[in-house]
């Protein structure tokens, strides 16, 4: 680990401010992703702005019925909330699958929207990596890479987002709502926090330098049944091989998107006109441009088989 | 006290104490956080600097040029330490790679330097700061295609009996399958730890490992200091399987820090360097035949076994258990080793029988299948009584049959649909297996010093290691029986090189080995005890912390009233291993549901039935088979180091990347032991069973998972997408 210094900001203009003018400021929340990172030195930030203390922490109801969610809200927290249970089953669902549960204790919402990817080359400082230095190269591309991408990755990085909370906010058209460094705030759709990786894989996400993330909103419940099928290699404490989101309404429309096959949550909005049709010919649509690798070829008949589990389970 | 015929009746027979299930003596201090571990021994030695291990970049080549300049003027650093300033080494005789490496480079990771700070994160920023330039060469990772250039390993010729080939050819009924095993790490919770500490020329080692002896005479060799210069000591372990039975890079670079340091260095390995820079259980290729007749004898019984390792190294010995389990005349076992520049392979819990039954045991699966007989009646049917290489040759014990009828009774068995994929829950497929467990027992000589002191309190001291398998407790028992004192009279001191030369832990000889030497020390000190007082005549009777003999009833603690008695033996062993086949057997019985949809494999139940001779703590041994059934779960279904082919090295260095069961994997698990007691096997009259637990479990997997859903997966681990395509159709 280098040696940072390290500062509690006092709001989150503050932070935000701070972040961008102090080189190699980084927000700490959390720390279950960063702190790893740093004793791997694969993240060398020099400043550490502490956001855990700016009152980011409460779950509220918005005007329009919906729930917005500070951005230091514990995973634990979000998932046993009552309202969200109750309307946003998905959510909770994905939540309890994701890490243990003492990391969910300390986990925050932000911080699993920013969690990094968990490529093991990207773990690995002496492999090249364009995600942790960019223009030396992928090593999974050729290497190991049952874990990685199928869809949405480029000649550069293949890499997942390793996030299930994400997933389930995909799915819900979650809003992220932020302050940037001069003090004006923002409002991102889900669909477009995340980027997909093209040549510049070390430009993950459309936060700007010193952008504080400071809360995720979700739109008003949209009812139907809400389920999140992750499948992995062991029960419990493992990172998805692949996992879908959906809500089906009771006519059998509804909405899906798929976690541990892309550099984002997936989701294709037109494939979800297929519903009625099966999990097929949702996969066709979601799934369309996949490009696996021989290791993670499965996964493209996983997720259609899992999408078809979650859809016979909905139909109850 | 030499052991050399068979065990009449002794005090251990008694069972007031041994065979009682009995909470570790230990535990408060486990279950307290004051058991101490070498790396936390803050209080031993003052002025502990921080030693920081940087692992090579490349598997195989040199370094061409090395600047630890940024890192010697970094804040806090004491010393660098490298090749060009260790001096001399030599190598251990347990150690196939050396351990520190440079310029040339043997394997991924292999410690190229330590930097040594005032704080473990100076230490570690400072390594970041090291640039080495290396010349990497072109090295073979892949064993499938090292395979043909394998050679026969020394000392490891082919075993024949009979005519394999042609007995096998006239087989009405042919098996011929190929497996493979994954390379597997250790994974134990503890890494290795060291904190070294010299004064003049004498080097002490707070270490994690669990051959004592052997560490002692390979620092020696390593550092070329004599032996009587050395002290190691091990007394808590937190987990080793085999991976801490060596000296690794913790132990030598912490030694080598504190020479140039001039203060004492404490060194852990960092969890991403345990998986490259120290050992592995080693991936294998096992080709198993069997020729049968159509009533299911066997006739024919082949398995070869092709492994790798570093130049020098050893092969994976998976044919072992082949050469003892099945009856058929006709025999054929071989090994083939090649050369693989990936990190050096070596034990792991139950070499050889866990890859190699994981092997054998399905293949006894499919066998059975073809003959249309059920997988434990084929087994019945094969089984034997002596040595198959060697009519004549009696097992000391062999309750195989016992286990596997038993077992099935409390398992159902006979609930079982043979025909797979017959057995549906809602969208779970659900299936059982079984399978035959079976282990070897080793004995080898064991060392131990008793003391009885005034307050009649007994006090064993040996070189012995408690690697979290409950050894102090079955030590404490053994003084406990022996000396006729309640086991709060009874203190238990390890894992110290001053104390007499133990057998150590390790091939699931500890339990049986160890205690019979404190069996042997106390029998010394009993004759000590009744000569001070003054009983001549008969063998007296110790019991209740008391002495009889005559008619005269005397406190165990008057014969130290004038100072305390010291006795000192070791139990050796005659020619009984050579005359009687000595093993330990298990049943294998497994309950699994396959998604249907994803795939996914979940145990649902798990049971073996073991027969291990006399069990000494019930308690802990039920711990230790449901530890290795739990291992043996992960080997069936999860565990792999990920062999990264162009680069050389194990991809999922941590414990993320490199699955292992977690609770939720795990299921009831029941664990029944057979009564039984083995005199042949030494005067405690036990066996082995802390590898015996693994052996067989995985195996009983995956022939769950046929049963289940049809599928034969003969390349483990057995994950989902190896079954997916084969699953039914989905609406
Ligand atoms: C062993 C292990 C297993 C795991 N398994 C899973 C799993 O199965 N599924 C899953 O989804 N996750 C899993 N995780 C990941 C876990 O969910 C994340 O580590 C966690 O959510 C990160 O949250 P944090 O608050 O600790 O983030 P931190 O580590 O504090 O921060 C992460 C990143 O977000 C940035 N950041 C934090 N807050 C803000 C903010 N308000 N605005 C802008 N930037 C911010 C930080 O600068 C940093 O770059 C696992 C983690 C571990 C260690
Ligand atoms: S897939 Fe992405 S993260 Fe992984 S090695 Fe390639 S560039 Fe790095």
């Amino acid at each position: 680990m280098r040696p940072f210094t390290y500062e509690r900001a006092t709001s989150p203009a503050d932070a935000s401010a701070k972040a961008a003018s102090i080189p190699g400021a980084r927000f700490i929340a959390g720390g279950t992703n960063l702190l790893d990172l740093m004793k791997l030195q694969i993240e060398t930030p020099a400043h550490l702005i502490d956001v855990n203390g700016l009152g980011l922490d409460k779950i509220e109801e918005t005007p329009d019925g919906g729930l917005r969610v500070g951005a230091l809200v514990r995973n634990t927290d979000l998932a046993a909330d009552m309202r969200v249970r109750r309307h946003y089953a998905v959510l909770s669902r994905a939540l309890v699958a994701g890490a243990s549960g003492q990391l969910r204790n300390v986990a925050t919402t932000a911080g699993n929207l920013l969690q990094r990817t968990r490529c093991p080359y990207f773990y690995d400082p002496n492999q090249p990596c364009n995600k942790r230095q960019p223009g030396s190269g992928c090593s999974a591309i050729g290497g190991v890479s049952r874990q990685l991408g199928v869809v949405g990755t480029s000649e550069a990085c293949i890499a997942t987002h390793p996030s299930d909370m994400a997933v389930a906010m995909r799915v819900l058209d979650a809003t992220v709502e932020t302050v940037r460094p001069g003090g004006a705030t923002r409002a991102i759709p889900i669909a477009e926090l995340h980027r997909l990786p093209g040549d510049t894989p070390h430009v993950e996400t459309s936060l700007e330098r010193g952008e504080l993330i400071t809360a995720v909103t979700l739109p008003k419940p949209v009812g139907g049944a809400q389920l999140y099928h992750k499948v992995r290699d062991r029960a419990s404490y493992a990172f998805a091989l692949v996992s879908v989101a959906a809500i089906v309404q009771p006519d059998g429309t509804g909405r899906v998107a798929l976690g541990g096959v892309a550099p984002k949550p997936w989701r294709v909005e037109a494939a979800e006109a297929h519903m009625k049709q099966g999990a097929k010919a949702v996969t066709a649509g979601l799934l369309a441009d996949a490009r696996p690798t021989d290791d993670n070829r499965f996964k493209v008949r996983l997720a259609e088989r899992t999408l078809a589990a979650v859809l016979a389970e909905a139909r109850g | 006290m030499k052991f050399d015929t068979p065990a009449a009746a002794n005090p251990i027979d008694q069972l007031k104490v041994v065979g009682k299930a009995t909470d570790r003596i230990d535990g408060p201090l486990k279950t307290t956080g004051t058991a101490p571990y070498a790396y936390e021994r803050h209080d031993v030695v003052a002025n502990q600097a921080h030693g920081f291990i940087l692992g090579s970049a490349i598997a195989k080549g040199r370094i061409s040029r090395m600047d630890i300049a940024a890192a010697k003027v970094a804040p806090g650093v004491i010393a660098v330490v490298t090749a060009e300033n260790a001096g001399t080494l030599g190598k251990g005789k347990w150690n196939t790679a050396a351990l520190l490496g440079g310029p040339e480079i043997q394997h991924y990771h292999q410690a190229v330097a330590l930097v040594v700070a005032e704080t473990f994160e100076q230490a570690r920023d400072a390594a970041g700061l090291i640039k080495v330039d290396y010349q990497a060469e072109a090295g073979a990772y892949d064993l499938a295609a090292a395979r043909n250039g394998a050679t026969v390993a020394k000392g490891e010729p082919d075993s024949t009996v009979g005519d394999f080939n042609g007995a096998y050819t006239a087989a009405p009924v042919q098996l011929d399958a190929t497996y493979t095993t994954p390379d597997q790490g250790h994974a134990m919770m503890e890494p290795h730890a060291t904190i070294a500490a010299w004064n003049g020329d004498k080097l002490t080692l707070w270490t994690a490992n669990q051959m004592i002896n052997w560490g002692v005479k390979d620092v020696s060799q390593t550092l070329n200091i004599p032996e009587e210069n050395i002290r190691l000591i091990s007394p808590y372990i937190g987990g080793g399987f085999g991976g801490k039975l060596f000296v690794r890079s913790d132990a030598l670079m912490a030694a080598l820090g504190a020479k140039v340091a001039g203060r004492p260095v404490k060194v852990a390995l960092t969890r991403p360097l345990m998986f490259n820079n120290t050992t592995h259980r080693p991936a294998t290729i096992q080709r198993i035949r069997i020729g049968a007749t159509r009533e299911g004898r066997i006739t024919a019984i082949g398995h070869e076994s092709w492994s790798g390792d570093l130049p020098g190294g050893k092969p994976e010995t998976a044919v072992q258990q082949t050469r003892l389990l099945y009856a058929g005349a006709n025999r054929l076992t071989a090994m083939r080793l090649a050369v693989l520049d990936l990190p050096e392979g070596n034990a792991m819990r139950a070499p050889g029988e866990a890859p190699g039954l994981m092997a054998l045991e399905v293949a006894m699966d499919e066998m059975a299948e073809k003959l249309g007989m059920d997988p434990i009646q084929f087994r019945i049917l094969n089984d034997t009584q002596e040595d198959p290489e060697k009519p004549g040759r009696p097992y000391s014990q062999r309750q195989l049959t016992e286990c596997l009828r038993q077992g099935a009774e409390r398992f159902g068995w006979a609930k079982r649909d043979p025909k797979p994929a017959s057995v549906r829950e809602g969208r779970w497929l659900v299936g059982m297996g079984m399978a035959a467990g079976f282990r070897n027992n080793l004995v080898t000589k064991s060392a131990a010093r008793v003391r009885l002191d005034g307050q009649g309190m007994v006090t064993v001291e040996t070189d012995m290691t408690d690697i979290g398998t409950g050894t102090y407790t079955i030590i404490a028992q053994t003084a406990a029986e022996t000396m006729g004192v309640p086991l709060d009279k009874v203190a238990v001191r390890l894992g110290d090189s001053n104390f007499p030369v133990s057998c150590g832990s390790g091939g699931q000889w500890g339990a049986n080995n160890s205690t019979a030497g404190v069996y042997a020390a106390c029998m010394k000190l009993r004759q000590s005890v009744a000569r001070k007082l003054g009983f001549n005549a008969a063998e007296p009777h110790f019991a209740d912390g008391h002495v009889s003999s005559g008619g005269h009833t005397v406190p165990l603690a008057q014969a130290a009233k004038d100072g305390d008695l010291v006795a000192e033996d070791q139990i050796e062993y005659g020619d009984l291993d050579k005359k009687y086949q000595q093993s330990t057997f298990a049943g294998h019985f497994v309950e699994v549901a396959v998604d249907s949809a994803t795939g996914e494999i979940r145990l649902r139940r798990m049971l073996a039935v073991c027969a291990a001779g006399r069990i000494l703590n019930p308690k802990s041994a039920r711990s230790q088979v449901i530890g290795a059934m739990t291992m043996g779960a992960g080997a069936a279904l999860m565990e792999e180091l990920a062999v990264d082919k162009r680069r050389g090295f194990f991809v999922n260095h941590d414990l993320a990347g490199y699955e292992v069961p977690v609770h939720a994997d795990i299921p009831h698990q029941e664990v029944v032991f057979l009564d039984e007691v083995d005199p042949i096997s030494s005067p405690m009259k036990a066996k082995g069973v802390g590898e015996l637990g693994i052996c067989g479990v995985g195996a009983a997997v995956a022939n769950a998972v046929y049963n289940a859903t049809g599928v034969r997966v003969r390349d483990y681990p057995v994950t989902l997408d190896k079954v997916l395509d084969h699953l039914p159709e989905m609406t």
